[in-house]
């Protein structure tokens, strides 16, 4: 049984480690947690439930730049009015809570594969393969975002990391995140 | 955006740093330059920015799923994200576009939209 996807009746399968496994599943609760505390009511009550309901989405593009990858800006060049900042606030205030909700739900069906997961190979259908691959897309993301790759460059630099630098475990989640993304790719369901 | 996996890393080795590793952002900045409004009839394009991360497999299946492209025409527009930065996906009004920019951002790809000069 390989440790990378391959294709499975009616969708993908792998099979992990226990240690995988909760690695996987801890660094998706992580990311889940990253991407909930962009909005949450203050309080817990049902008032502030009730206010939250009704509430606009945020307009401002998050300081956290892992968070800005994940929701980034919709105007960059020229917005209407020739103001694209404006413009991306008003997108962001309309689009970021469904946007936020969709990747929550993506990391919260591949912590939920992996906590129903005994013995024997993880099976997905081809529903899971697709929440699977845009979480597993999510996570690699926010891991390139924390090791500071942004072009080419930075990313190749981090290929000949010495063995005591920081970033070294790091950069091997993110080629182990890669490697699992793009065996699940060549084994979706078209 | 990344080529491929390596295979080399099919298994993790279990030297891993800790869950609590991506918990520390770094500041970085990236600015809008607003341009002058451009003629109100003119379409409008969303367009995909090359990146490291996004894999050419995974952009090349996106395109394929959800603008519905043949795959040789998903494959074409991939490699043009790849080689010049940038490819323009989808044209129409700006209401469409901003729905393809936010399907794009769900797939976690890097994607804008402007109006067409």
């Amino acid at each position: 049984m390989a440790r990378y996807f391959t294709l499975a009746e009616g969708g993908a399968e792998v099979e992990f480690e226990d240690y995988e496994a909760a690695l996987l599943a801890g660094y998706a609760r992580q990311m889940l947690e990253l991407i909930d505390a962009r909005e949450r009511p203050a309080g817990g009550g049902a008032e502030d439930l009730i206010a939250s309901a009704f509430r606009e989405g945020p307009s401002e593009r998050p300081a956290d730049p892992a968070l800005a990858r994940l929701f980034p800006d919709a105007y960059t060049e020229s917005g209407p009015g020739g103001d694209a900042a404006a413009a991306s606030a008003e997108f962001r205030r309309y689009t970021e809570g469904d946007l936020r909700a969709r990747k929550h739900e993506d990391a919260a069906a591949l912590v939920a594969s992996l906590e129903s997961l005994g013995e024997g190979p993880l099976v997905l259908g081809p529903e899971d393969c697709r929440r699977w691959l845009g979480a597993l897309n999510d996570l690699r993301l926010t891991v390139a975002s924390r090791l500071g790759i942004v072009d080419e460059a930075s990313l190749e630099a981090l290929g000949d990391l010495p063995e005591d630098d920081p970033r070294d475990g790091l950069m091997m989640v993110y080629e182990w995140l890669t490697m699992l993304q793009e065996s699940l790719v060549g084994s979706m369901p078209r | 955006m990344g080529v491929s996996a390596r295979p080399s890393s099919a298994v993790l080795p279990r030297a891993v740093p800790p869950v609590a590793a991506l918990g520390s952002p770094v500041e970085t900045e990236r600015t809008a330059t607003p341009e002058a409004t451009a003629d109100p009839d003119l379409p409008w394009i969303t367009i995909v920015h090359d990146d490291p991360v996004n894999l050419m497999s995974y952009v090349t299946y996106v395109f394929e799923s959800y603008f519905g492209f043949p795959e040789p025409e998903a494959n074409r527009l991939m490699l043009d994200v790849h080689h010049k930065g940038r490819a323009v996906v989808s044209s129409g009004t700006r209401e469409e576009m901003e729905r393809d920019v936010q399907a794009m951002h769900g797939y976690g790809l890097w994607a804008t939209l402007r109006q067409d000069r």
